[in-house]
C-alpha cells in the first residue's frame, strides 16, 4: 500500500530527525512529534510558529523548482509590459529597469534591485534545485552544508511579490497617459508570485532530517 | 498547561542557522557540529546592532521624504513627485485603492518600524515583562511586512525604464528613490539583528 510505504519511509528518516525543537523566538523547548497534513506547530510562549507540516514530498518540490527556474527565465527575457504613445511602444523587462536606474543615476537602486529580483532568487532556486535533486535519494549534495546555510540567508532580501506588485502600480500610473499592453513577463512574475508563495510554507531545513551524510 | 522549559534552563541551545540541537556553550569560537556556522545563545551585539542600524534608517527617513523620488518630463511640463505627492497623484488619477496600499506599503510600514523596534528595544532594555507575548508578536509583524517598502522604489524603477520617449516624455529617478531604498535595507537589518528571545530573557515581572 502506498500509504504504508510513505509512512515507513517516514518513520525511517525520523531515526536521524532530531527529537527535540527549539523556538527560534523564545526559546522555549518542546518535544517533536509528527505533525497531520494541515496541521502548523505553534510556541505555546510567544505563539511563533515551530514547524509545519511539510506537505509536498522532495519530488514534487524538484518538480516546483525546475518550473520556477523555467517561468524565472521567461519572466526574466520577455517584456513585462509594453507602452504605445502615438505610435511610438517602448517595453521593458527586468534588465531593462536595472540599466535604466543605473544610467539615470540612481545605481544604488538599480543594485538592490539586480539582487532582490534577479541574483537572489536565482541563487535560491539553483541552490534548492541542486540540493534536492540529491535529496530525492536522501542523500546530502556535495556542499550541502554551505547551500544550506546560504538558503536560511537569502529568503529574507528575495523580493520577487513586491516586484510584482510594483508592476500593477507602474501599469496603472502609466495607464493615465499611455496605452498599455501586458507583456508575457508580467504572467510569468504572476506564476513566480504564486511558486513563491507555495513554497513559503516549506522549511527546506526538513532537509536536514531527511538525508544522510554520503558514506565516504 | 506547564510552560516548556527554556533551552538554557535545560543546558541547551539551538544552532541559529540550521536549528540543531546541541549542548549549551558560552566558547565564542564554538561551531554548529551540523551546518558549520557560529553557535551563539543570543545573537551578537544585538541590542547596539539594532539600535544604530535603525538610527541610520531614522535619518536617512528625511531625505528620503523631502527629496523627489521621480520626475515626469513631458513636451510641456516637469512634474516632479515626492513619495507623499505620488500617492495623492494615484489617488486622484489612477485608482485610489492602489493608492491606500502604496500609503501602507511607503509610509504606514516605515512609520510603524520605526516605533515597534523602538520600543522593542526600549523595553528589552529595561528588562520589562510586560505584554511579552504581544511585543514577540510585533516582532513577528515587523519581520514579515518590512520588505514590502521596496514597492515605491520598484515601481519607479519600471517607469523609468517604461517611459523613454525621447523628448516627447520621460520619466527619470530623483535621489530620493535612492535614500528610500537605502532605509527599507537599514530596518530590515536593524529587525534582522534584534533578538526575539531577549524579550523573554531576565523579565523583572512576570
Amino acid at each position: 500500500m502506498a500509504r504504508a510505504g510513505a509512512a515507513s519511509k517516514r518513520r525511517e528518516g525520523m531515526h536521524n530527525a532530531q527529537e527535540l525543537i527549539v523556538c527560534e523566538h523564545c526559546d522555549s523547548v518542546y518535544r517533536r512529534r509528527p505533525l497531520a497534513r494541515g496541521e502548523v506547530a505553534d510556541c505555546t510562549v510567544c505563539g511563533a510558529v515551530l514547524e509545519r507540516h511539510q506537505w509536498l514530498g522532495v519530488e514534487a518540490q524538484f518538480a516546483l523548482i525546475v518550473a520556477a527556474f523555467i517561468v524565472f527565465v521567461i519572466a526574466n527575457v520577455s517584456p513585462i509590459v509594453t507602452l504605445g504613445l502615438s505610435g511610438m511602444t517602448a517595453a521593458t523587462t527586468l534588465w531593462g529597469a536595472v540599466i535604466a536606474m543605473w544610467n539615470d543615476g540612481a545605481q544604488v537602486v538599480a543594485f538592490l534591485s539586480a539582487m532582490t529580483l534577479f541574483f537572489f532568487p536565482l541563487s535560491q532556486i539553483l541552490i534548492f534545485g541542486w540540493v534536492l535533486w540529491f535529496a530525492r535519494d536522501g542523500r546530502r549534495a556535495p556542499g550541502f552544508a554551505q547551500a544550506m546555510s546560504t538558503l536560511v540567508r537569502v529568503k529574507p532580501w528575495s523580493m520577487i511579490e513586491v516586484f510584482m506588485l510594483g508592476t500593477l502600480v507602474a501599469v496603472v500610473k502609466a495607464h493615465t497617459y499611455f496605452d498599455v499592453v501586458p507583456g508575457p513577463g508580467i504572467w510569468a512574475f504572476g506564476f513566480l508570485t504564486l511558486l513563491v508563495t507555495l513554497f513559503s510554507s516549506h522549511d527546506p531545513r526538513q532537509l536536514w532530517d531527511i538525508t544522510r551524510e554520503a558514506r565516504a | 498547561m506547564n510552560a516548556p522549559p527554556r533551552a538554557s534552563e535545560l543546558g541547551m541551545m539551538s544552532c541559529h542557522v540550521c536549528r540543531l540541537v546541541t549542548a549549551y556553550t558560552e566558547d565564542p569560537h564554538a561551531h554548529c557540529p551540523r551546518c558549520g556556522n557560529a553557535l551563539h545563545v543570543r545573537k551578537r551585539g544585538s541590542i547596539a546592532r539594532a539600535w544604530a542600524l535603525l538610527a541610520a534608517a531614522a535619518i536617512f527617513y528625511i531625505p528620503a521624504n523631502v527629496f523627489p523620488i521621480m520626475r515626469t518630463q513631458s513636451l510641456s511640463s516637469k512634474d516632479d513627485n515626492t513619495i507623499l505627492s505620488g500617492i495623492a497623484e494615484l489617488w486622484r488619477a489612477g485608482s485610489p485603492g492602489l493608492a491606500v496600499i502604496v500609503f501602507t506599503a511607503s509610509i504606514i510600514v516605515p512609520v510603524l518600524k520605526f516605533v515597534i523596534m523602538g520600543y522593542l528595544l526600549v523595553s528589552v532594555q529595561r528588562s520589562s515583562g510586560f505584554v511579552a507575548k504581544q511585543r514577540a508578536r510585533l516582532y513577528r509583524f515587523v519581520e514579515l511586512v518590512g520588505y514590502w517598502s521596496m514597492l515605491d522604489v520598484f515601481v519607479v524603477a519600471i517607469l523609468s525604464a517604461l517611459v523613454h520617449f525621447k523628448i516627447l516624455s520621460r520619466v527619470e529617478p530623483l535621489p530620493g528613490v535612492v535614500y528610500f531604498g537605502v532605509v527599507v535595507v537599514l530596518t530590515m537589518l536593524s529587525a534582522m539583528s534584534f533578538d526575539p528571545r531577549l524579550i523573554w530573557d531576565n523579565r523583572k515581572s512576570q
